[in-house]
């Protein structure tokens, strides 16, 4: 479903930030990505949302080539990914069930379908009864819930989250954890990328480490040497 | 319907930001009204005098009255002629009468000549075309001397041909004003809005979806900045109507056409604005 072959990405100014990742990511895996900062996690990500392209080598996401991209192509992609930050990105001045539900208007979905939907998911990350609240009223975690809610409003194939907990405390971190377990669990990919190795070191999911723009560890890849997940 | 709501959306979120482009937009469209307001007033004026370009043909005594009749009949012809009036002696003697009053005892009966007097379509007053027409209006054996001022109505066409020049290159140089402010302010608006523009990305919207709000906002901010800058200047045209001179204002199209340029100036600087932000992010 995500399929990276030999991808580099250099940038003007900032050098090399991957060199010639190969990897694929199958539907349903759950995936940690990670490494110290600066070893070019968030740019695996954003190829993946395609918000960045490989100067070298090519990206597959659901189908769609980073080598022939069409118009419009990049914003349909978008809607069969869900995409989670550490800041959560949220808008402010609406409510946690209108930043969720804004996410469908804009993708044209029919008006009679977003109410009912955004209802569900605001239960399943158990805000239902804050749905009416403004992100500045609601906790770090609570802020990131709203955000997952928003990423899977249209059903995602993969959810990416960019260090999802890296602003939660650790209460938080275990809740937002479990609820991507749980997203994981019914279906759709995670990657996620962290510095948390305590999650690392307790969950048993398959860990691609990242230094200097390589891949230096790939629990699922063999040939690659083996090591402990530190 | 959707794109109208995140409109009034983003009104409500940033009602100081959105009052300041409106007004910047009014103002810069109010200044060059004002502009546009003096360089009608002038042309106005340059046509008033200009309908005063009249050919004065006088004709010999010894004149035919029917030969000067059917003359009179060529001339109205002329493609360049819009009256022709035949002046008797009798009629410019009372004329110089009236006119001369003081002088009234010099003229004795029978001193002035009759004449026709030819007026022109508007179009037809230039120099060249008074002089031509005037020529041909001699080249007739009863026609004693013509006379058109051609001192003055040369005069009359430089003033005019310098307004016209003065008048494009201020009126060009106000609207590239406008322009740059106008654009200024909706940069400014979009850049405001940057966060939700690149939310707006990673949820999917097509960039036609996130530029159609931003394009509304620019044709309501334009056609709003346009009203007011339209209310302005009929305030100051008023203001000088009746405290200083006579003052003719914009006519309905024209008021129209002012609207409208605000309207496109608006819509066009988003678009310009949003493409650039879109390109870039």
């Amino acid at each position: 479903m995500i399929r990276f072959f030999n991808v580099t990405k250099e940038y003007a100014r900032g050098g090399v930030a991957l060199k010639d990742i190969t990897f694929r990511v199958a539907k349903g895996e759950f995936v940690f990505l990670t490494g110290p900062s600066g070893s070019g996690k968030s740019t695996l990500l954003k190829l993946i949302y395609l918000a960045e392209m490989p100067t070298d080598g090519e990206v597959q996401v659901s189908g769609l080539n980073s080598r022939e991209l069409r118009k419009g192509d990049v914003a349909r992609l978008r809607r069969k990914l869900g995409i989670v930050f550490q800041d959560f990105r949220l808008l402010e001045d609406r409510t946690a069930e209108a930043n969720v539900s804004f996410a469908l208007e804009v993708t044209g979905a029919p008006r009679a379908t977003i109410q009912p939907k955004v209802s569900r998911l605001l239960t399943q990350v158990g805000l239902a009864s804050k749905s009416h609240s403004y992100p500045r009223e609601l906790s770090g975690g609570e802020q990131q819930r709203v955000a997952i809610a928003r990423a899977l409003v249209n059903d995602p194939l993969v959810l990416i989250a960019d260090e999802p907990t890296g602003n939660l405390d650790e209460r938080a971190t275990r809740g937002v954890y479990q609820l991507l377990r749980e997203i994981n669990a019914s279906g759709t990919a995670v990657v996620m990328a962290t510095h948390n190795l305590e999650l690392i070191r307790r969950a048993d999911y398959r860990t691609i480490e990242l230094d200097h723009g390589r891949v230096v560890y790939d629990s699922a890849d063999t040939s690659l040497p083996r090591r402990e997940a530190r | 319907m959707l794109a109208l709501r995140e409109m009034l959306i983003a009104f409500r979120r940033t009602p100081l930001l959105s009052t300041l482009s409106i007004t910047t937009i009014a103002f810069s469209l109010f200044a060059f009204g004002l502009f546009g307001l003096v360089a009608l007033n002038i042309r106005t004026a340059i046509a008033g005098v200009e309908e005063r370009v009249e050919i004065r043909a006088f004709v010999t005594e010894a004149a035919a009255p029917e030969g000067v009749a059917a003359a009179m009949g060529d001339i109205a012809a002329f493609p360049e002629v819009a009256t022709v009036t035949y002046v008797t002696p009798e009629q410019a003697l009372e004329k110089a009468r009236r006119e001369l009053g003081e002088f009234e005892d010099v003229f004795e009966e029978g001193i002035l000549p009759g004449s026709i007097e030819v007026r022109l379509k508007p179009g037809s007053r230039d120099p060249g075309t008074v002089r031509a027409v005037a020529d041909r209006i001699e080249s007739y054996d009863f026609v004693d001397d013509v006379r058109f001022g051609e001192e003055w109505v040369a005069k009359l066409y430089r003033v005019r041909t310098v307004a016209s020049v003065v008048g494009l290159a201020l009126g060009g140089a106000f609207a590239l004003v406008a322009i740059i402010i106008i654009g200024a302010t909706i940069r400014m608006a979009v850049l405001a809005r940057s966060r939700e523009i690149s939310i707006m990305r990673l949820v999917g919207a097509t960039d036609g979806f996130i530029r159609l709000p931003f394009l509304l906002e620019g044709l309501v901010k334009g056609i709003l900045g346009g009203l007011a800058a339209l209310l302005l200047t009929w305030l100051a045209s008023s203001l000088v109507d009746t405290y200083f001179i006579d003052t003719v204002f914009f006519d309905s199209s024209l008021a129209l056409l002012g609207i409208a340029a605000g309207a496109l100036i608006g819509l066009l600087g988003s678009a310009v604005s949003v493409g650039r932000h879109l390109r870039r992010v």
